[in-house]
């Protein structure tokens, strides 16, 4: 029983892992570059989701809404503010904005909300059968769980079947392409972003309601192991990610449990070398040979 | 000894015929000699039953409309796609396993149709690069500078300088790669490949993007350079002049098959090959 | 011919540079006449320039991006640090034992880094880079297990994989002294880094990177970068090169870990963390990829930026991130580049020499 508790903890470690990794995963499958601002992103949400509760006193779920706007927003204007001037520079020129990016919000969060770490309140309100209890299933998992599965459920039906989903699809796989046919490939952009920034909103909640510590650096660790989870799965694919977060979480709960909780990420990071390894390109990555 | 152990190996593969190469060659053991050589992509037989001799010094044509698999045949040939089936003898040794930069030090050396050039680098470097292997010194010698590697790096340069005088690009040598004109760029690759010292040198489309004067002049360098390093060529070119201008031997693929082999004049009266470019006659 | 003067005369420009630099600060600093706190930064100023135009030669000249540059570091400080608090004994003389330990914490570096290069390097682009990251992350994290003492019969290692043991568990003699102490990391050290010595390694670096470049290694090394395919097929042994910028990389690393290491009374892993291996990178980006000159004006300059926007005081850490994030979008955006061309008329081509 007591593994059946660390897998129930591992899945839904993994759930915000995967929730994470999806908006990872998708700005990278459009824009080709490694956001590493997105997990502080996160934090902002937490934030956001925490004045909301404690000083303006409004319901949990009025909370999470705003939490999500205001990082939907944040999303938008980072993308179009540092990103955008940067689409035809090299990826690295990218990568170094994003990480000045990340020091921004971490250092403006401190600024404005402190370092002392803020204890949060979690936003699931109610208790489950003392059954469910007793094997380590808590309501917030469930909630994580649950909410994982719905959006994933959500993302890849708007991406498959939406206008703008296909049009997302056609700007990953050939910019020039898909601005010829029509496509608004700079506002497709923004629209990633901005479904990317609301999953980070909603993983930020989710996460600080299972782990209530919030402080400017919250989302920085969580942040490096969803970007693991979406190179797991395979970095661009929707499932990869899923999959990539929920494997990532279990085994980091089970390595934490079982081998040496120093070790636990070291374990993490090892299986992931491993599967790059055997599969250079994720688990359901797509291999793209040069063509000579 | 080599001579006899090709023999025998000829003898057992009655194919590839030795139809057409030339006749000063035809004593010499040949260069290369394909058999039955193929490679599916998936379902596809992208080439299929590909059998090519190469005479030590022939300059030999690779021709085929579009998406016929003449690139694929050098992408084989180099080992830059491994075949599925059939061999290769280089030499009279067998290719088999070998990889891309192996193949190169056994004697092939290859332009790409897209130029593949070194391009943040200069002119001088990318036939340094070239020249790699006649370089003796090591990292350690490089680093700490020794003796030695100033003699081979003087040695290498002025071997570079003499390549490059044959398109007559010695003052193009500080130049980055990347920036020079679009011919120039085409000349550059041939000169890198041969500086790696090859017996047979692979052109792809040697002439594409270039005017009917460079055009001209690029089939005067290409017999120039067989003549002075003694070394087979095999280009695949569009350009039907230059084709029939200077190869002795052409092969001609379509949908990954050879559809015709022979003579220039062969060639130019095969009604196969016609309906090949043209389609057919009503 | 030309091009080899052309290319001599840039590097006999950077030595001499560095050396002015070294010999002006070394005068100010024994005059007195340098505050404490810029006096503190000169070992850890080099140190990071080591850092970086050693990073400088896998991400520009090598072309591969690496995000784990700081484990290297890390490799090479505690191997250091474990180096010359035992042989404290053995070799009396600071410099010498510095000499040691500086060789020591580069060997260490070279093996892991070797270890480390030959299944990271199969892997191409930001898969390669997450690797590197996560390997970044695993010296971090073992180095933390890590018990060390030393006494009279030699060194004493275990390895605390349960987190239950403590420097109890080595049984040192009464006369035994505990080196590095798990996630406290390394304690008691005595501090026998100097600035002479970074900038002597600073030197040896230069040398080091710059010769290679000019030789046939280097440019087999940017040949490959430029164009894997067609380096290939000039004969080029791919996966030799790349191992060996990396593990050449990885060592100067290991020694600049050394000698930080050796600066300070203690020190923990996580000071090498994955940010430490970011900070390296933004220094090499900004400096210009390949452009060594570039990474040792950017270490010292955002090095510094902090120290210099002390008047900011709480904001400063905040201004330090606009100007990286304006820095990156004026250096990288044509319009934006175009617009400051104006502004400036004759402004001269930053990145010009390599």
């Amino acid at each position: 029983m007591v593994f059946f508790t660390y897998l129930i903890s591992g899945i839904s470690l993994g759930s915000v892992y995967a929730i994470i990794a999806l908006g990872y995963t998708m700005v990278y499958g459009i824009a080709k570059m490694l956001n590493f601002a997105h997990g502080d992103v996160i934090m902002v949400g937490g934030y956001i989701c925490y004045i909301a509760l404690n000083s303006l006193g409004l319901p949990a779920i009025v909370a999470v809404i705003l939490a999500m706007i205001v990082c939907t927003v944040l999303g938008v204007v980072i993308e179009g503010l540092a990103y955008k001037p940067l689409r035809q520079a090299g990826s690295l020129a990218v990568l170094i904005t994003a990480i000045g990016v990340s020091y921004f919000l971490q250092n403006a969060a401190q600024l404005i909300w402190g370092a002392t770490p803020k204890n949060f309140t979690s936003v699931v309100h109610f208790s489950l059968p003392a059954g469910l209890m007793s094997v380590g299933l808590s309501s917030e998992a469930l909630i994580t769980v649950l909410a994982c599965i719905v959006i994933m459920i959500a993302l890849t039906t708007f991406v498959n079947r939406s206008k703008l989903g296909k049009a997302m699809r056609a700007c990953s796989e050939d910019k020039g392409a898909a601005q010829l046919m029509g496509i608004n490939v700079n506002r497709t952009i923004s629209m990633t972003f901005a479904i990317g920034s609301a999953l980070a909103a909603i993983a930020g909640v989710l996460l600080c309601s299972s782990y209530p510590v919030l402080q400017p650096t919250t989302g920085s660790m969580p942040g490096i192991k969803a970007f693991t989870a979406a190179v797991f799965g395979g970095i661009g694919s929707i499932p990869g990610a899923f999959i990539g977060g929920l494997l990532l979480g279990i085994i980091e709960s089970l390595a934490k449990a079982y081998i040496s909780t120093t070790l636990a990420n070291s374990i993490v990071f090892a299986v992931l070398i491993i599967i790059l390894l055997v599969k250079p390109t994720g688990l359901l990555g797509k291999y793209a040979p040069e063509k000579v | 000894m080599n001579e006899k152990k090709r023999m025998g190996k000829a003898k057992m593969v009655p194919v590839p015929s030795k139809a057409i190469i030339p006749e000063r060659d035809i004593d010499k053991a040949p260069i290369l000699e394909c058999s039955h050589l193929g490679i599916d992509f998936g379902g596809l037989r992208a080439v299929d039953d590909f059998n090519l001799t190469i005479g030590r010094t022939e300059i030999a044509g690779l021709i085929g409309p579009n998406g016929a698999g003449k690139t694929t045949v050098f992408n084989l040939l180099t080992k830059v796609y491994q075949p599925t089936r059939g061999t290769i003898l280089l030499d009279g040794v067998d290719t088999a396993g070998k990889t891309t930069a192996q193949i190169n030090h056994m004697g092939i050396a290859r332009t790409f149709q897209n130029i593949r050039l070194f391009s943040n680098m200069t002119v001088m470097e990318n036939i340094l690069v070239g020249l790699h292997e006649e370089m003796s010194y090591n990292a350690l010698s490089g680093i700490l500078r020794l003796p030695n590697f100033f003699r081979s790096e003087r040695i290498a340069r002025e071997r570079a300088i003499e390549l490059l005088s044959i398109f007559n690009m010695e003052d193009t040598a500080d130049a980055v790669a990347g920036s020079l004109p679009y011919g120039a760029q085409r000349r550059l690759e041939i000169l890198r490949a041969l500086a790696t010292n090859p017996s047979l040198l692979l052109l792809d489309e040697p002439a594409a993007g270039m005017n009917p004067s460079e055009t001209a002049e690029l089939m005067e360098n290409i017999v120039k350079i067989r003549d002075t390093f003694n070394i087979a060529v095999l280009l695949i070119e569009h350009d039907m002049n230059l084709v029939m201008g200077i190869c002795e031997g052409i092969v001609v693929l379509n949908f990954g098959q050879v559809i015709a082999k022979g003579t220039a004049e062969e060639i130019q009266s095969n009604p196969t090959v016609i309906e090949a470019y043209l389609g057919k006659q009503q | 011919m030309k091009n080899m003067k052309k290319s001599t005369k840039t590097d006999f420009a950077t030595y001499a540079g560095v050396t002015a630099a070294f010999l002006i600060m070394y005068a100010l600093q024994r005059g007195g006449h340098l505050t404490s706190s810029i006096s503190g930064q000169l070992v850890p100023i080099c140190c990071f320039i080591v850092m970086a135009v050693s990073l400088n030669l896998v991400v520009g000249i090598s072309g591969e991006l690496s995000l784990g540059h700081a484990g290297f570091m890390s490799v090479g400080a505690f191997g250091g640090i474990i180096a010359a608090q035992s042989l404290a004994g053995a070799i009396p003389s600071a410099p010498l034992r510095l000499i040691v330990a500086l060789v020591v914490g580069a060997l260490c570096a070279t093996v892991v880094g070797f270890v480390v290069g030959v299944p990271v390097l199969r892997l191409r682009g930001d898969y390669l880079a997450i690797v590197t990251l996560a390997f970044g992350q695993i010296i971090k994290d073992l180095i933390n297990c890590l018990l060390v003492g030393y006494d009279s019969h030699g060194l004493h290692i275990v390895f605390n994989i349960s987190g239950l043991k403590s420097i109890n568990d080595l049984h040192l003699e009464e006369t035994g002294k505990a080196i590095i102490k798990g996630a406290q990391g390394a304690v008691g050290v005595t501090k026998i880094a100097s600035f002479p010595a970074g900038f002597i390694l600073v030197m040896i670096t230069l040398v080091v990177i710059l010769n290679l470049v000019r030789s046939r290694t280097g440019r087999a090394i940017m040949a490959i970068r430029d164009n894997r395919i067609a380096a290939e097929s000039v004969g080029l042994n791919i996966t030799k090169y790349k191992l060996m910028a990396f593990v050449i990389s990885a060592a100067m690393a290991g020694a600049a870990g050394a000698l930080y290491g050796l600066n300070y009374g203690s020190l923990v892993a996580s000071r090498f963390d994955f940010n430490t291996s970011i900070l390296v990178l933004v220094y090499v980006v900004l400096g210009g990829l390949g452009n060594i000159w570039g990474s040792i004006i950017a270490t010292v300059v955002l090095y510094m930026l902090p120290e210099a926007l002390r008047q900011f005081s709480d904001y400063r850490m905040l201004v330090y991130a606009i100007i990286l994030i304006l820095v990156m979008l004026v250096t990288n955006n044509a319009q934006l580049k175009a617009l400051l061309g104006k502004l400036i008329p004759h402004k001269k081509e930053a990145a010009g020499n390599e």
